[in-house]
C-alpha cells in the first residue's frame, strides 16, 4: 500500500496570534511552529500500516522553505520520504489541486490528511482532494482498518459514531482517535540522524488558482472583566435574568 | 438566482441549525433581492422552513439517500443548485455538513468559506467574516468565484421567524452509482444531548479528581437538558469519553451557556469554546486563568458547590417550567 500523509505546517497551539501589514499578513514573529496536531495522529497512524502491514509513507506539504523542518520532523517520526510542493498555500482549493497532482503522479492508494487545520480551520482540503482525485472519502475518522482493498472507517458524527465500509483509492479527514495520544511519537536522536538522509523533494507547483482570498484579519473584541458571585442563588439570578441563558 | 440553503433533517424534524441557516439565507437573498430555497433530503413538512424566510422548498425524497452519504448528498444538492442557477449556497457546520460541502464546492466549481459568523459584509464583491486559528481571530474572506458556498457556524446568526409559508416542489436527482463509503452501522446515544446540537453545555475538567465523581456533573446536565463535555487530559485518563473532549483539538463549542468546573482555562482549551455565548466558571484557584475568559464565576471547591447548584437549579426549574 502506498501512503500520502499531508501535513499542514501550523502555529504551536500556545500561540499568541498576531498581525503585521495592517492586518493583513499574520504575524510569525517568535512563533514556533508545528505539524498539525491532526495530522499527527494520521502519520501515527501511517507507521502503524508501515511497521504492521507493509506499506510506504510518503509525506507532502503545500508551502514555501520555511516549512522543511516540520516535513523533517515528520521523516524523524518514519515517513520514508517527503515533497514539498514549492508555492505558499493560499486557499484550501488551491492546496487540494496541488495535492491532486502529487497524488496522481505518485499513484497512491490512501491519503491521510487532517480533519482540519488549527491556523486558518478550513476543513476543506481532504474533502476537496477526494472530489477532484475521485477517490472515496470519510471525514472526522476516528478509525481506519485496511484490507487488501477495502477500508473499515468509524467516523464522529454529532453525538456518536458511524462505522462504515468503503474502498481504495481513499482519502481521509483524520483526528485524534485514529491513534491514542499515547502512541504519538517524539523523534529521537536516531530517526533525526535518519531524516536527514531521507529524500525532500522540492517539486514545482502546477501553478492552480484561490477561489478565496482572506482580505485583513481581526481580533475578538476584549471581554469584560468577569463578574465573581459567592453564592449559587445569585449565579442563578444572574444566568435567568441577566444573560438569559437559562 | 435564489439563494439555496441545505436545511438538515433528522426524523423528518428539521434540526435547529437548519432553521438558523434558513433565517440566514433570506438574509442573504434581501442583501441580493432575490429570495431563498431550501433544498431538503427526505425532509418532513416544510411549515417551519417557510416561517423562517424560505420562499420555495426542494424536497429531494431518494432511498439511496436514506443512510447519511457526502458524495451522493453532495451531488443532489449540487443538482438542486444547478437547477436553481444559485450563486449563493449556503450550509450549517454539522459534523454531516462539513463532509459535505468540500464535495459540493468541487461539483459546483465553488468557493468555500467555512465557520462564517454572519451575514456577509458585502455581496460584490463577496466578502464574509469567519473565525480563523481556532477563534484566536477572524478572517475577512472574498470568495471571487462565480458560485459561492457559506458554511455558518452555530448560533452565528440565530433564528429569524417570519409569517411566510414555502411553496414545496419534488425534485428528482441523478445520483448514479452511490456505493462508495457504506454506513454499516451508527451508535448514538438516544438518551443523551449531543454537544453539537446544544444549547447549554456542562463541561468539567482535571479539578474533579476521577470520574467517580462525575455523577453531579451528569445530574446538572439532566436538570439544564445539557451534553456533558470536557477537558482533553480528562479523555487522555479515560475518565470520560473521547467524544467529549471540547477545545482546539477536540470538538469545537459554540453553546449559548457553557458551564466549566474545575477547568483551568489554558489557551487550547478556550480556543474551542470561546465561541460560546455565556460562560460561567466553578474553580478553587481565584488565579486560574479560566477567569479572564468568563462571563460570571465562582471561586470556591467544586465539590462543595456543585452539589448545592444543583439543588437550587433543580427548584428553580421546578418554579420555571
Ligand atoms: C497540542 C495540544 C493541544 C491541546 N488541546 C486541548 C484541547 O483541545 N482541549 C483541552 O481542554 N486541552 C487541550 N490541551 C491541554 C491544555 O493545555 C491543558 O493542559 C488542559 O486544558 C488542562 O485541563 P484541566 O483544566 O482539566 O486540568 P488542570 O490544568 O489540571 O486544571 C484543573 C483545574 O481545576 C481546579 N480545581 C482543582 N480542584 C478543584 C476543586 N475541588 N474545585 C474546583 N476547582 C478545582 C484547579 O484550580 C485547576 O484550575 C492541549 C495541549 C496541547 C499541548
Ligand atoms: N499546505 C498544506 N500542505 C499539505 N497538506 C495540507 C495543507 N493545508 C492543509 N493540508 C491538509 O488538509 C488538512 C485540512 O486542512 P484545512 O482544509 O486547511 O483545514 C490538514 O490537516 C492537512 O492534512
Amino acid at each position: 500500500m502506498k501512503i500520502l500523509v499531508c501535513i499542514s505546517h501550523v502555529p504551536d497551539t500556545t500561540s499568541k496570534i498576531n498581525f503585521t501589514d495592517g492586518d493583513t499578513q499574520f504575524d510569525t514573529n517568535g512563533v514556533q511552529f508545528v505539524i498539525n496536531p491532526n495530522d499527527e495522529f494520521g502519520l501515527t497512524r501511517a507507521m502503524w500500516f508501515k511497521e504492521k502491514q507493509g506499506a510506504s509513507v510518503d509525506v507532502v506539504n503545500v508551502g514555501g522553505p520555511e516549512t522543511e523542518p516540520t516535513l523533517r520532523k515528520a521523516l524523524a517520526i518514519g515517513a520514508d520520504s517527503a515533497i514539498r510542493v514549492n508555492t505558499p498555500a493560499t486557499d484550501g482549493y488551491q492546496v487540494a489541486k496541488e495535492l491532486a497532482k502529487v497524488v496522481q503522479d505518485g499513484g497512491y492508494d490512501l491519503v491521510i490528511a487532517g480533519r482540519e487545520s488549527i491556523d486558518y480551520n478550513g476543513g476543506m482540503v481532504p474533502g476537496m482532494l477526494a472530489g477532484l482525485t475521485g477517490a472515496n472519502f470519510v471525514n472526522t475518522c476516528i478509525s481506519l482498518e485496511v484490507d487488501g482493498n477495502t477500508a473499515t472507517t468509524i467516523r464522529e458524527i454529532d453525538g456518536g459514531k458511524e462505522i462504515a465500509t468503503t474502498s481504495l483509492p481513499l482519502v481521509i479527514g483524520g483526528q485524534k482517535g485514529l491513534v491514542e495520544e499515547s502512541d504519538l511519537r517524539i523523534p529521537n536522536m536516531r530517526g533525526i540522524m535518519m531524516a536527514r538522509k531521507k529524500p525532500l523533494n522540492v517539486v514545482e507547483p502546477t501553478g492552480a488558482a484561490a477561489e478565496t482570498k482572506a482580505i485583513s484579519f481581526e481580533k475578538p473584541a476584549p471581554k469584560g472583566a468577569v463578574k465573581l458571585v459567592d453564592n449559587v442563588d445569585e449565579l442563578i439570578d444572574l444566568l435567568h435574568n441577566e444573560a438569559k441563558a437559562i | 438566482m435564489s439563494v439555496l440553503v441545505y436545511t438538515e433533517s433528522e426524523n423528518g424534524t428539521y434540526k435547529k441549525t437548519a432553521l438558523e441557516v434558513a433565517s440566514y439565507a433570506k438574509g442573504i437573498a434581501d442583501m441580493m433581492g432575490t429570495t431563498a430555497t431550501a433544498v431538503a433530503i427526505n425532509g418532513g413538512d416544510t411549515i417551519s422552513l417557510g416561517a423562517h424566510g424560505i420562499d420555495k422548498v426542494l424536497n429531494i425524497t431518494n432511498d439511496a439517500l436514506g443512510d447519511f452519504n457526502a458524495s451522493a448528498f453532495a451531488k443532489a444538492i449540487a443538482q438542486a443548485a444547478k437547477a436553481e442557477g444559485a450563486k449563493v449556497i449556503v450550509l450549517s457546520q454539522s459534523a454531516n455538513a462539513k463532509y459535505i460541502a468540500p464535495l459540493l464546492a468541487i461539483e459546483l466549481e465553488a468557493g468555500y468559506a467555512s465557520n462564517v459568523v454572519g451575514l456577509p459584509e458585502s455581496t460584490s464583491p463577496f466578502v464574509v467574516k469567519r473565525t480563523a486559528f481556532t477563534n484566536k481571530a477572524f478572517s475577512n474572506t472574498e470568495i471571487t468565484t462565480d458560485v459561492k458556498i457559506v458554511g455558518l457556524g452555530k448560533n452565528a446568526f440565530g433564528l429569524n421567524e417570519t409569517s411566510g409559508a414555502a411553496a414545496t416542489e419534488d425534485f428528482a436527482v441523478d445520483l448514479g452509482d452511490t456505493s462508495g463509503v457504506k454506513v454499516q452501522s451508527i451508535d448514538k446515544a438516544t438518551d443523551k444531548v449531543a454537544i453539537a446540537d446544544a444549547e447549554i453545555v456542562v463541561s468539567a475538567g482535571r479539578g474533579l479528581k476521577g470520574p467517580e465523581n462525575w455523577e453531579m456533573i451528569e445530574e446538572m446536565a439532566d436538570i439544564l437538558g445539557a451534553a456533558t463535555a470536557c477537558s482533553k487530559p480528562v479523555s487522555d485518563l479515560g475518565w470520560r469519553p473521547h467524544g467529549e473532549h471540547v477545545g482546539q483539538t477536540g470538538k469545537p463549542v459554540a453553546a449559548n451557556l457553557y458551564i466549566a468546573i474545575g477547568i483551568s482555562g489554558a489557551i487550547q482549551h478556550l480556543a474551542g469554546i470561546n465561541s460560546s455565548k455565556t460562560k460561567v466558571v466553578i474553580n478553587n484557584d481565584p488565579e486560574a486563568p479560566f477567569f479572564k475568559a468568563a462571563d460570571y464565576g465562582i471561586v470556591g471547591d467544586a465539590f462543595e458547590i456543585v452539589p448545592k447548584l444543583n439543588e437550587k437549579l433543580k427548584a428553580f426549574k421546578a418554579a420555571n417550567s
